[in-house]
């Protein structure tokens, strides 16, 4: 059975239902506009640990090369940065942003006490946790609950994946998962769900029940909202057909629209390269790149390239030297990539790894992601990272 | 209006086990929900049979290891590492859909609901399928009975020394995380011991580990018998004897009393009624199913309060479907997609602190799903939701795919789109409705698939539903009142 979207959007818009609706549905009608110039990030999540040390290579560091003797990245064939450093082939537009000046690299960031399991990796750097702790809701979530006490927007973190990841939940408020704005919850049922939602009558004193309604009037609204936003001023510039490309084409769209989001998230992977790690890191750079250069590209044209920062980070980094297979395994330490028109600090921020001061094989890591997430939440989002973090972190200087 | 036998006997079942199954549906109203307490008990009482799903060729590979390392410290080919990789994931799969057939199936609600309680309080991430068998048959083997076993069992489990670095946990060279866990999440709680007591427990679990078939050892020359002093006690303490000394301390009464209070009961915990459960707990010497009595046959655990108060987890969920509409499932991975996408995948915890639960089961994503659920089972809508990557089961390897063997092996794993070809057998249930008037059969199909106090508006159930005929009037009633929030709750 098929529903023509503009039926849905007819029958469920909650403007015409609103007298019908309970109290506290009607919060989310008013979603506030953000003026255009409003700041917003962009994380590109890369899962599965990439491998730092080919990503951003040292081309004169004998170690590397004696560590790596099949999977070390020459220096002619690396885009030279500076003498010592250069980038993976693959980054042709990442280099084009460095001469620019519009690409920041941060080298060595990470945690104390790592852990090198996926999942746990993964929680840290989405909840940023100490690796002692456990959180149950992530630093963007949390960013949510800070903005927007007492109201909900969720559509002002939103992930472009059909799952909601840990990092964007927070006590009270969640971002909201959205893969492609024209299929949201597109399903055969969605008539009967927004009729569930219209019908629903408050009970006296709060219920249980109610959460769960307040999470679906959130759900609709919020998907009729990013439909409409999303048609306003669609991006009419090239992608690559690729999953990122498509992604990054629906966050330009949304961010040449009048939507609130402040932050957009998505990921890339799998970089688990433990077996036939060039080719894997190839083809999954490429995607990266062309859809990144897109998306620059995009923004550039639309005057708001220095209104987004983009940056990346992968859970750990992997170890220094190469595996038996033609791959890498876990490691600790890695390095992000900072995309702006308007970085205070560009190209490298701070040094390469030193690879005689390993641990055990494996990097030290000098900066502590959390210290780049309470730059940007303080910096760039003007938020108290103090209060979302709940510790006070030292803001570093590329904001 | 008291409640009828009916519906507490219902909350009951929710609770105490994985929700009413149609079988028994005529024999609601019939019993106390004393009786039924005690038929629940009953039906639990048998030692549960051990759960062997391993692979022969991987038993095979495993004992040869063994042999070779013991003549002779060769490393296992690099081929038949990776097909030890595979066939343990694979026998976590299998694993996983044996153990959730068996609480849709097995009488012995209480006894698998209950090892449903303990597989998320002792959350253990570990690839080894054989390691993960041996932790769960400990679990539901004394899921009902004491819980120092239990925590011994568990504590003593190759599954759970691996995932916690036991292993690494050397005289002179402590690894703590096996310590401080066992007293953060499986004893006391935190804000209950000093980080002193952590580093001083962990001297005494040195020399525990497993061997490669997942027998508990103990290396004795590892082992740190030097005097420790653990929460204002000081001997050559070993292992066992922290675990008594924790056992001692009736902070991990109160702290087990709550988690079971919040997890059976209430999220909210009623300060009064836990305090007295872990009295009784702990007077009992932790008796886990006197504990489990004294909550299921108080009044207060019938109090309106109580009743469809809780979110059901994607395990309670799926599980609880299946129950009231027995299914042949043809394509048994939806249920692992289904697990992964809704958040809560038997053998993957998030963390050693297990599911989080309430909540923050509940996102859009998340609630859109579970409301798709009756239509997709009934093929009515199509599975086009990729789940997240776990790089910790695929290795990342869903983007090699070295050869097409393995791209089909994986393409379970990692679906697109899929039809999940549910075969429900309606039989049974429409059954009992034979004598309903028509009028009233939204109203008591509604009495028997919610807990909630306001059901979903009749009028509204009945303007999608096909009235063609009896019988496609009740199936499609049922699945659309399946299809709401409020069957998100138990």
């Amino acid at each position: 059975m098929l529903i023509k979207r503009k039926e849905f959007i007819q029958i469920g818009s909650l403007a015409t239902a609103s007298m019908m609706l309970p109290k506290f549905l009607k919060a989310f009608e008013e979603q506030a506009m953000v003026p255009a110039g409003n700041k917003v990030v962009v994380i590109l999540q890369l899962s599965g640990g990439n491998d730092g040390l080919n990503t951003v290579i040292p081309i004169r560091n004998d170690i590397y090369y004696r560590s790596r003797p099949r999977l070390g990245i020459e220096k002619t064939k690396a885009l030279s940065l500076t003498d010592e450093v250069g980038l993976h082939p693959a980054l042709t537009g990442f280099k084009e942003l460095y001469d620019d000046g519009s690409l920041g690299i941060m080298n060595s960031v990470g945690y104390s006490n790592p852990d090198r399991s996926h999942f746990r990796s993964m929680d840290i750097w989405q909840t940023a946790s100490q690796s002692t702790e456990y959180f149950t809701t992530g630093w963007v979530g949390r960013y949510l609950d800070a903005q927007c006490s007492g109201c909900d927007k969720p559509t002002q973190a939103i992930e472009i994946d059909d799952v909601l990841s840990l990092a964007m939940k927070g006590q009270n408020i969640n971002g909201i998962a959205v893969k492609d704005p024209r299929r949201l919850y597109g399903t055969a049922n969605e008539k009967f769900f927004r009729d569930v939602l219209k019908n629903h009558k408050e009970e006296k004193g709060e219920q249980p029940v109610d959460y769960l309604y307040k999470t679906m009037a959130q759900t609709l609204s919020s998907a009729d909202y990013i439909f409409q936003q999303s048609k306003l001023h669609p991006s009419s510039a090239e992608y690559p057909k690729t999953d990122l490309g498509n992604s990054m084409k629906t966050i330009a769209s949304l961010i040449f629209s009048d939507i609130n989001t402040k932050v957009y998230y998505v990921s890339l992977g799998s970089f688990d390269t433990h077996v036939n790690q060039e080719m894997q890191q190839q083809r999954l750079f490429t995607e990266m790149n062309e859809a990144v250069k897109a998306f620059v590209k995009d923004l550039k044209s639309n005057n708001r390239f220095n209104d987004m920062m983009l940056f990346t980070f992968s859970e750990f980094g992997r170890r220094v030297s190469q595996n038996a297979s033609g791959g890498t395994d876990h490691g600790t330490a890695n390095n992000m990539f900072l995309i702006s028109g308007g970085l205070k600090q560009k190209g490298l921020i701070n040094s390469l790894p030193d690879l005689n001061d390993l641990d055990e094989g494996d990097l030290k890591y000098k900066v502590d992601f959390k210290n780049v997430y309470a730059t940007v939440l303080n910096k760039w989002l003007n938020a108290d990272d103090k209060m979302i973090l709940s510790n006070k972190y030292d803001h570093l200087n590329f904001i | 209006m008291p409640l009828t036998n009916q519906a507490k006997n219902q909350h009951l079942l929710w609770r105490a086990g994985f929700g009413p199954v149609v079988e028994e549906l005529v024999e609601l109203s019939k019993f106390s929900p004393n009786q039924f307490y005690k038929g629940l008990v009953k039906a639990s009482d048998k030692k549960p049979e051990y759960i062997d799903v391993a692979d022969d060729y991987l038993k095979g590979l495993m004992l040869g290891i063994e042999e070779v390392g013991r003549q002779q410290k060769k490393e296992m080919p690099a081929e038949d590492k990776k097909m030890v990789r595979q066939k343990n994931r694979e026998g976590v799969r299998s694993l996983n859909m044996y153990w959730m057939h068996e609480m849709v199936n097995s009488s012995a609600q209480l006894r698998e609901k209950m090892s449903f309680f303990w597989h998320g309080h002792f959350a253990c991430r570990n690839l080894n399928v054989f390691y993960q068998q041996g932790l769960l048959d400990a679990i539901r083997t004394n899921a009902l009975g004491n819980f120092g076993d239990l925590l011994k069992a568990v504590s003593k489990s190759a599954a759970m020394l691996n995932f916690l670095n036991n292993q690494q946990n050397r005289k002179d060279h402590p690894n703590e995380n096996f310590a401080r866990e066992v007293m953060e999440l499986f004893t006391l709680g935190r804000g209950n011991y000093t980080e002193h007591d952590v580093k001083e427990a962990a001297r005494a679990f040195t020399g525990w580990g497993s061997n490669l078939k997942g027998e508990f050892m103990f290396r004795r020359f590892q082992h740190d018998d030097r005097s420790k002093t653990i929460l204002s006690k000081t001997g050559n303490f070993d292992g066992d004897e922290v675990l008594d000394i924790l056992l001692e301390q009736k902070q991990t009464a109160r702290f087990i009393s709550q988690k079971i209070y919040k997890f059976f009961v209430n999220e909210t915990i009623d300060t009064e009624k836990s305090e007295w459960l872990a009295d009784r707990f702990y007077k009992s010497n932790y008796d886990i199913s006197g504990l489990m009595e004294d909550i299921f046959t108080s009044d207060w655990f019938y109090d309106e309060k109580n009743i469809g108060a809780k979110i059901k987890s994607p395990v309670e969920l799926l599980v609880g479907i299946q129950r009231m509409l027995p299914m042949k499932l043809e394509n048994e991975e939806a249920l692992m997609l289904l697990q992964r996408v809704l958040g809560q995948m038997l053998f993957y915890p998030p963390n050693v602190a297990g599911w989080p639960g309430g909540k923050t089961w509940i996102d859009s994503s998340t609630l859109m799903m579970r409301m798709r659920i009756p239509l997709l089972i009934n093929d009515a809508d199509e599975m086009n939701v990729k789940p997240k990557d776990d790089d910790d089961q695929t290795m990342g390897r869903q983007d090699t795919m070295e050869n097409k063997e393995e791209r089909k092996s994986l393409k379970g794993l990692i679906p697109r789109r899929q039809m999940i070809n549910a075969n429900i057998d309606w039989n049974l249930y429409v059954k009992n409705f034979e004598n309903t008037e028509k009028e009233k059969l939204i109203d008591s199909i509604s009495k028997i698939l919610l807990q909630t106090k306001s059901g979903v508006d009749n009028d509204l159930i009945k303007k999608y539903t096909d009235a063609s005929g009896r019988e496609s009037f009740i199936k499609t009633a049922t699945l659309q009142i399946m299809s709401t929030p409020e069957y998100q709750l138990c």
